[in-house]
């Protein structure tokens, strides 16, 4: 009986650390941290993103299926900055995984890496869906990407030191192909400086600053609220008085009001996919940024 | 020297300023051109040292980087505010729910009972007519220490008075998908009763929950719960409690009156749909229950039940939204299906008989948003009392007819609501129902409500 027993333990020990010795688990938050992390940790990593670019970062449910995958995780990535406060904190809670709890090194926030925008001096509910470390959608300027992946890359080793030449390898080998992507990038945008935009929801506001547009309206009165007739009416008058260049929203945005103000001003509405997997032709993050870029181009013709 | 100096200033004095500006301004030209020099060949070092600097970056960015978390909330990014660290930084976030009603009823509340069903306590039935204050209720809760959170909710009610609706701590750092819960807390059988009534999508309960929990089922115990490192969600757990709350009642002994156990197992399907569905039991003993009942003779007596209650629970929820983006439209189909066997003795005044029933109930609802911010559902609910064997019938010491609360029926209800969410934080609902509760009555139920939820507003579970 007590050879069973020791047996059976032996067993259950060598069943319980199994995965440790395989690879780093990683559930990211939104598919860009997906991507970053692939590009850095290659097969070292296992990686699944808890959203899709067709989905509101703001508004997931904590389904079952992230429960499990957040209770296997051994890292954690997410952008933070309040955008995941409606449905992580019970992710984490359910899923009984002190490693990727708040504060551990299994959890990495992407937004404590980056020069915010936005950042309330108050925050009031009456304002809508504000956040107060500031505005957390940084994905769409490549030069956060570039600085989230020095941090990455430096936690994956942290995490996994036994591959940390691996990882720095690979780090390197992206943070050289980026700059030079960025540079491209920058030069190809050259002609959309200043021009004038109006956006959906007040997540284009990095866009919007790395390329040097120019914001002059919302569709959504305020953050997180649901654009209004009588706001979109403001926002026609404004712009048959000022025009813009375009009227830009993400792929998982309701296209119905930008439909609406383009049909009335003659301004191209334009859906750009926001995050990696936002369309066809945004597989990686290099594909993303290529693609956001020729769009707008194209579109602001 | 000091001579010298003293002159000086005295023929600067004399003379006038223009001269000294005269010199100055040459000076300052001079000045001027070195400064020029000095920049420039500053700037032309700095910048080769830029440019060294970029070439070395992809090398060792590891220099460039804040080296941990900690290390980054102590020095937030550049060109951010740093907020200063307020003096009750570490007090417990609050949430409060404000929620009201205004009800239409066909039927008087005060007659409202669930024919065939013991009853259940005061907590059941519509509620009162007209405009109503619904409860009120103000959570604190935070982080104890590294290893457990707590929570305090308050029920304060339209009546003034204040009741304790969950006070429990729980852990937040075991490992191996452990989590230990202590206090008072919404039991996790079933699938509505671990949420909270604001979170509900219709005024009031399934008529389950009314007639097997009183409403919600919440122990003063201790659960354990286990999450299996399986890609499939699976989650199974016990609870003990004092089995004091329905249908159980204070016994007044050592150890635990009442014990659950439950398993929920869930998935997705596809991108667009996920699911759960579970299965839980629930134990409990009685004393000395008791409840009133009208005799034959129309006399109303007090009856006590004495014995024990098994209850199974079978739960299913299924959710979908387009591409998983819940945001424009989204459906959640929703049932729950109870069974419960009481045994024991009933009490008639001085006469003691065995007892025994069987009773069982299910509900199915459907929620549809349709546009964003308003959604549509329809709810069903059927309950099945069953006759119960009472021996003191059998003996032919009393009739069924003396027990008239327990007669036979099979009560209903149909419910439709509409209801429209300006934001997450607040919701405004229509209600109609219509319920057959007891045989010589239909009750058609119409409920305006609002429900708001202040401050620090937690994540809803799935």
């Amino acid at each position: 009986m007590k050879k069973f027993l020791i047996t059976l333990y032996a067993g259950l020990i060598g069943l319980l650390s199994l995965p440790a010795q395989a690879a780093v688990n990683i559930l990211a938050c939104e598919p860009e941290w997906a991507a970053l992390a692939s590009e850095i940790g290659g097969d070292k990593v296992v990686i699944t993103s808890a959203t899709t670019a067709l989905q509101d970062p703001h508004h997931i449910e904590a389904r079952p299926s992230l429960v499990a995958r957040a209770r296997k995780a051994d890292l954690l990535v997410c952008t933070g900055l309040e955008l995941e406060s409606g449905w992580l904190p019970i992710l984490l809670q359910q899923s009984a995984n002190p490693k990727i709890a708040p504060g551990q090194r299994g959890n990495f926030e992407a937004g404590n890496y980056v020069k915010r925008l936005d950042v309330p001096t108050s925050v009031n509910r009456s304002e809508g869906d504000v956040h107060a470390s500031g505005n957390p959608h940084i994905q769409q300027d490549p030069h956060n990407i570039a600085a989230v992946a020095d941090a990455l890359f430096k936690r994956l080793s942290d995490i996994d030191p036994s591959n940390a030449a691996y990882y720095q390898l690979r780090h390197q080998n992206f943070a050289s192909r980026w700059a030079v992507a960025i540079k491209k990038w920058e030069q190809m945008a050259a002609p959309l400086k200043g021009i004038a935009v109006v956006e959906h929801h007040q997540n284009m506001e990095y866009l919007i600053h790395w390329l040097g547009l120019k914001n002059v309206g919302t569709l959504e009165q305020k953050p997180g609220v649901e654009p209004s007739a009588a706001h979109l009416t403001e926002l026609l008058a404004q712009l048959k008085q000022q025009p813009a260049k375009l009227i830009i929203r993400a792929a998982y945005q309701d296209p119905r009001a930008s439909l609406w103000l383009s049909e009335r001003t003659n301004i191209p509405a334009l859906v750009l996919p926001f995050t990696v997997g936002g369309n066809p032709n945004s597989r990686t993050l290099f594909n993303f940024f290529e693609d956001t870029v020729q769009r707008l181009l194209r579109a602001q013709k | 020297m000091l001579k010298h100096t003293v002159l000086m200033a005295a023929l600067a004095c004399a003379f006038g300023v223009s001269t000294a500006t005269a010199a100055n301004n040459n000076d300052l030209s001079e000045i001027r051109h070195e400064l020029k020099q000095m920049r420039e060949s500053y700037e032309a070092r700095i910048q080769i040292l830029e440019n060294r600097l970029k070439a070395l970056q992809p090398a060792q960015p590891a220099q460039v980087v804040q080296e941990t978390t900690k290390e980054t909330q102590a020095k937030p990014s550049i060109g951010n505010v740093a907020l200063p660290v307020p003096k009750n930084a570490f007090n417990p976030s609050i949430a409060l729910i404000l929620g009201g009603t205004y009800a239409n009823l066909s039927q008087d509340p005060s007659l409202y009972r669930i024919q065939g069903f013991v009853p259940s306590g005061d907590e059941v039935g519509p509620g009162k007519r007209g405009l109503n204050l619904g409860e009120s209720e103000l959570t604190l809760s935070a982080n104890i220490d590294p290893r457990f959170s707590g929570k305090l909710t308050f029920s304060l009610t339209p009546d003034n008075s204040v009741s304790v609706e969950e006070a429990a701590f729980e852990t937040i750092a075991l490992s191996n998908g452990l989590g230990l819960k202590a206090g008072r807390f919404l039991s996790s059988v079933g699938y509505l009763n671990s949420q909270h009534a604001h979170t509900w999508d219709f005024v009031d309960a399934p008529l389950t929950y009314q007639a097997f929990f009183g409403g919600q089922y919440k122990p003063d115990g201790v659960q354990i719960r286990w999450l299996a490192p399986t890609d499939r969600f699976f989650q199974v757990g016990m609870e003990v409690g004092n089995g004091v709350s329905f249908p159980g009642s204070d016994r007044n002994k050592n150890g635990f009156s009442a014990t659950s156990l439950f398993a929920h197992v869930g998935d997705d399907l596809g991108e667009s749909a996920s699911w759960r569905t579970g299965i839980s039991y629930l134990q409990t003993k009685a004393v000395d229950r008791t409840y009133s009942d009208v005799n034959a003779v129309g006399t109303e007596v007090i009856n006590g039940l004495s014995g024990s209650s098994n209850l199974w629970v079978v739960d299913g929820i299924y959710k979908w939204a387009p591409n998983g983006n819940a945001t424009r439209t989204n459906f959640k189909l929703q049932g729950e299906y109870f069974r419960r066997t009481e045994q024991g003795t009933l009490q008639y005044d001085t006469q003691v008989g065995d007892y025994r029933s069987v009773q069982s109930g299910w509900y199915l609802q459907g929620v549809y948003q349709f546009e964003p911010n308003w959604r549509f559902g329809l709810r069903y609910d059927r309950l099945q009392s069953g006759t119960p064997t009472i021996g003191l019938v059998e003996s032919g010491a009393l009739t069924a007819a003396d027990f008239s609360r327990l007669v036979h029926f099979k009560p209903t209800r149909s419910s439709v609501m509409l209801d429209y969410s300006p934001s997450e934080f607040s919701r405004f609902r229509l209600q109609f129902a219509r319920e057959k509760s007891r045989p010589d009555a239909i009750d058609n139920q119409l409920f305006l409500q609002y429900v708001m939820s202040l401050g620090a507003h937690k994540a809803h579970a799935f």
